[in-house]
């Protein structure tokens, strides 16, 4: 065996080319190039996002400074229209229209951003107006229904995976309520436009087949996975030795689960609300679908609502590039971005804080 | 003794706040084993895995002082740590094979080291593996995944893969804690071997193991080397009282 | 007392419990609703010919093909990129710098920005930045990039899908054992060439999960792609990049709300709807299968 070995390492050369010296530093081209490559693409999503901004942005901005005279010769020079639908021309030639008549006469419409305020949202007519209030209550109140119906079930829901069911339900529960999530939501839309519509016009007789109540259901039903999703981890990361102790001084398993997990909770529990919102008051295909798209002022839940992410994707295919709708459908869309992030950087605060929390209970 | 392989000097290490090891200075010679013992927790580990730079790959650890292997500091600013592993190669208490065929572990190393002609690979191979004492075992099922192994055999596979790199130093941190008593004197057997051609140092919590293959015991207590000898002296003549207590196993 | 607190006990739990069985209801309606719909118009007609006489008869062949290409070019796009942002994540980054943190925050706004706001920023760029830019350098001005096509709906698309192969792959990567990286390092290995030679084969499963959820969730939406290169009617598949393109949901969508006779084409709709719920399902079961073992893989 010795003998066996020495022969062999005699015959063996290093296999390691030349000799191996580690005093002095070795520059390694390829090393240093993949990780060059990686840390720039790696800022690809900072860049997006910069880019998200400046270009949603940019495109939104002339509604501050355009006076009419500008208006009307960034329509003439840009005369192509985007979208795939017939309807357009029409769209067109009422463009026209409203391009001579604001020549002509001062209507109040032509300073678009001094519109922004009123009550009235027709942009395409002779004198456009281009009045957010209703889109801002439409989508507020669809949000407010959505939220209404999906936070308590969701929440609901999440109690029970994580503090009343038997391990075996749970692997079962947990995984057909996130499959929700996999609904295209234009599934959703179709179903609520099919089905939801007319079930709730039997039951509560409403005049409008599909308004903000329709909406507001469906959207909840999109929005139900992710808080679902969230409000579990939230509490199953509560540390098992609250429980324990809680179940250990006599308290029931409710009382523990709501006055022992569900407080250690809340800050992971408003965060999955906070990010429910965002996903619900984005949200564009169902809103196109099942609110009715009819921009009213009215707090009836049954009248039919336009929400802002519906208008833009009901209207961009048929504006003007670059005119004055196009604006205002950017300026919406700046509004959108600027709310989601604000959720996301507020939602993101509050869950560091409870990780935070849930390390320190842990030591 | 023999010439010195390397020369800690007054080395301290924190885990952020946490003292691990407090002013370790020793001598480690080479071609011999060399054995450190002590209770869990005493830094033994934390020990072995700065003489390859492994703790770099730990956030907040701070070192002071030095390491010199063959009289350069290897904590030295120009170090080339990628070298150094080359020269300083590591067995860990898990056996650690890559999810890959048993001949890619072995060839793992000299590909990295850009060697991909197929004869010399092939040599590389054997040789690595019949000097891991398990060429016998696994000739005829190179190409199965290393995985299939036993936990033994796994072990000796990941020192063939080492030995393939031709280290001057190879660390071995509890390579045999979780071996059957068979798997254990196969090891053995082959650190004695080894130790012909390389500076073995081995960390082990059973003493006659320690006993059995290593030249030289250093006792490690809380962070502190409290005695270092050789091995002889150590278990049979220790100075220091704490060292009598723990080979004796009145502690721990 | 005691009777008092059991009942309220019970009142809660059931409670809890209705909730889940409300959700499961829906989601079996939704389920129910579409196939019953869907299936007796679902035959290899629908899905091999063109659509007919005005878009009331035929099949959604197009539609296939187009969603099918689209979802092609957007996982060529994001992937590549996803995977080695997950790689920077999970490797590179020093959690506690503040590009890394920026770039954790970066991701998460995408995933969270309302899809419409990707439509509005790929009209923006790509088609009016981007594609105009293209037009007046090489094609005099001629409009050929400049206006909506299947590469800048895929691009957009790929925008909105790129934190989820983020965070599918981060995942994966995650789950492979510190001791392989220290393995590979203590025999000398660079970092790179662990993380060419360890970690990236040891994530297959994972970019694989990724990639699959991405093209499931980039298949189903509608909104990016409403004004970037969907069309309602094509009478022929796209040919070039700079082609518009037939999808399945913009077809859901506008069958359902503006065809000139919505009880005529109810069955078209349905089986539509059937087929994109199967798509997304079944790209979805397989994910959800993969990363079950993943994670058994972990343990
Ligand atoms: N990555 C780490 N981060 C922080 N502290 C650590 C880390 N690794 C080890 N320690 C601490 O350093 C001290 C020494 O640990 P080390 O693993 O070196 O001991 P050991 O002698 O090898 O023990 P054992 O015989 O159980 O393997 C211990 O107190 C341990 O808690
Ligand atoms: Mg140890």
């Amino acid at each position: 065996m010795i003998k066996d070995l020495i022969r062999i390492k005699s015959k063996m050369q290093s296999p390691v080319k030349g000799i191996v010296t580690f005093n002095k530093k070795k520059f390694r081209f390829s090393d240093w190039f993949a990780e060059k490559v990686i840390k720039a693409v790696a800022f690809l999503s900072i860049a997006i996002v910069i880019l998200i901004f400046i270009f949603v942005f940019r495109e939104a901005f002339p509604i501050f400074k355009m006076d009419k005279t500008e208006a009307v010769t960034s329509e003439l020079l840009v005369q192509e229209s985007y979208g795939g639908t017939e309807t357009e021309n029409t769209n067109v030639k009422i463009k026209d229209n409203q391009l001579d008549n604001s020549n002509n006469n001062e209507a109040p419409g032509a300073k678009p951003s001094s519109t922004l305020l009123s009550k009235t949202w027709m942009p395409v007519s002779d004198n456009p107006r281009y009045g957010l209030l209703p889109l801002f209550l439409g989508t507020l109140k669809v949000t407010l229904i959505a939220l209404l119906f999906a936070a308590p079930i969701s929440i609901l829901a999440a109690i029970y995976t994580s503090v009343f069911a038997k391990p075996r339900v749970r692997e079962i529960v947990k995984p057909v309520i996130e499959l929700l999530a996999g609904f295209p939501s234009v599934v959703i839309g179709f179903f609520a436009l099919m089905v939801l519509a007319t079930v709730f016009q039997n039951i509560f007789g409403y005049a409008s087949r599909l308004n903000s109540f329709v909406g507001g259901i469906a959207m909840g039903l999109a929005a139900i996975p992710i808080i679902y999703t969230l409000t579990e981890d939230a509490l199953t990361s509560v540390p098992r030795t609250y429980t324990e102790a809680s179940l250990g001084l006599g308290a029931s398993r409710r009382q523990t689960a709501f006055f022992v997990v569900l407080p250690a909770a809340v800050p992971g529990i408003f965060a999955a609300v906070v990010l429910g919102i965002g996903r619900i008051f984005g949200e564009t295909m169902i809103a196109l679908m099942a609110t009715g798209n009819a921009a009213m002022v009215s707090i009836n839940p049954f009248d039919s609502v336009r929400t802002l992410s519906a208008t833009i994707g009901a209207e961009m295919a048929e504006v003007v590039f670059g005119d004055t709708h196009y604006s205002v459908l950017f300026f919406i869309g700046s509004l959108l971005f600027i709310f989601t992030f604000a959720m996301n950087a507020l939602a993101e605060f509050y869950f560091k804080n409870r990780i935070i929390r849930h390390y320190q209970a842990k030591k | 003794m023999n010439d010195i392989k390397v020369k800690v000097n007054d080395l301290s290490l924190r885990y952020g706040t946490n003292p691990a090891l407090k002013n370790i200075s020793m001598n480690i010679p080479e071609k011999q084993v060399t054995a450190f013992i002590g209770p869990s927790g005493c830094g033994k580990s934390t020990f072995l895995r700065t003489l390859n730079r492994m703790n770099d790959l730990i956030d907040n650890v701070t070192i002071e002082g030095e390491v010199l292997i063959d009289n350069i500091n290897i904590y030295d600013k120009n170090i080339d740590v990628v070298n150094l592993r080359k020269k300083v190669g590591m067995i860990f208490q898990k056996s650690n094979p890559f999810a890959k065929s048993i001949y890619e572990n072995i060839a793992f190393g000299p590909r990295i080291n850009g060697i991909n002609q197929k004869s010399k690979l092939d040599e590389i191979v054997e040789v690595s593996l019949r000097q891991a004492a398990i060429w016998d075992e696994v000739k005829d099922r190179l190409f199965n995944s290393a995985l299939s192994l036993s936990g033994g055999q796994q072990q000796r596979i990941c020192i063939a893969r080492t030995l393939a790199v031709n280290p001057d130093i190879i660390l071995m941190d509890e390579p045999a804690s979780a071996l059957d008593p068979i798997s254990t004197s196969k090891i053995e057997e082959l650190i004695h071997e080894l130790k012909t051609q390389y500076t073995i140092i081995i960390v082990t919590h059973n003493m006659q193991q320690a006993a059995r293959t290593s030249d030289y015991t250093a006792f490690f207590y809380m962070g502190d080397l409290v005695e270092m000898n050789t091995t002889e002296k150590i278990f049979s003549n220790p100075s220091k009282k704490q060292t009598e207590d723990y080979i004796s196993g009145r502690f721990g | 007392m005691m009777m008092n607190r059991n009942l309220k006990d019970t009142i809660v739990e059931s409670l809890t419990g209705v909730s889940v069985l409300l959700i499961i209801f829906i989601i079996v309606s939704i389920l129910a609703v579409t196939i019953a719909g869907g299936w007796p118009n679902l035959n290899w007609a629908f899905l091999s010919e063109f659509p007919r006489d005005g878009m009331t008869k035929g099949g959604i062949f197009p539609a296939i093909i187009g969603t099918a290409v689209m979802t092609i070019i957007m996982a060529v796009a994001a992937v590549p990129f996803g995977v080695i942002t997950a790689i920077y994540l999970a490797e590179y980054a020093n959690e506690k710098s503040w590009f890394a943190k920026t770039i954790r925050f970066a991701v998460k706004t995408l995933a969270v920005v309302p899809s419409i706001i990707f439509g509005l920023f790929g009209l923006g760029f790509f088609i009016g930045f981007v594609g105009k830019n293209i037009d007046g350098l090489l094609n005099g001005g001629e409009l050929k990039w400049g206006q909506p096509n299947i590469l800048w709906a895929s691009l957009t698309m790929a925008l909105l899908t790129l934190p989820v192969v983020i965070v599918a792959v981060e995942e994966a990567i995650r789950t492979i054992p510190r001791e392989m990286r220290e393995a590979s390092l203590a025999l000398g290995a660079t970092k790179w060439q662990t993380i060419k030679k360890i970690v990236i084969p040891g994530s297959v499963s994972g970019i694989l999960t990724g990639t699959i959820l991405a093209v499931s969730r980039g298949a189903g939406e509608v909104a990016p792609i409403l004004f970037t290169g969907a069309a309602y009617f094509l009478s022929d598949l796209p040919h070039s990049l700079s082609d518009q393109f037939m999808s399945l949901g913009y077809h859901i969508y506008i069958m359902s709300t503006q065809s000139s006779d919505v009880d005529a084409t109810l069955p078209i709709q349905f089986a539509t709807t059937l087929v994109l719920l199967l798509l997304t399902f079944s790209l979805n079961a397989i994910a959800v299968v993969l990363r079950y073992k993943i994670r058994k893989k972990e343990k």
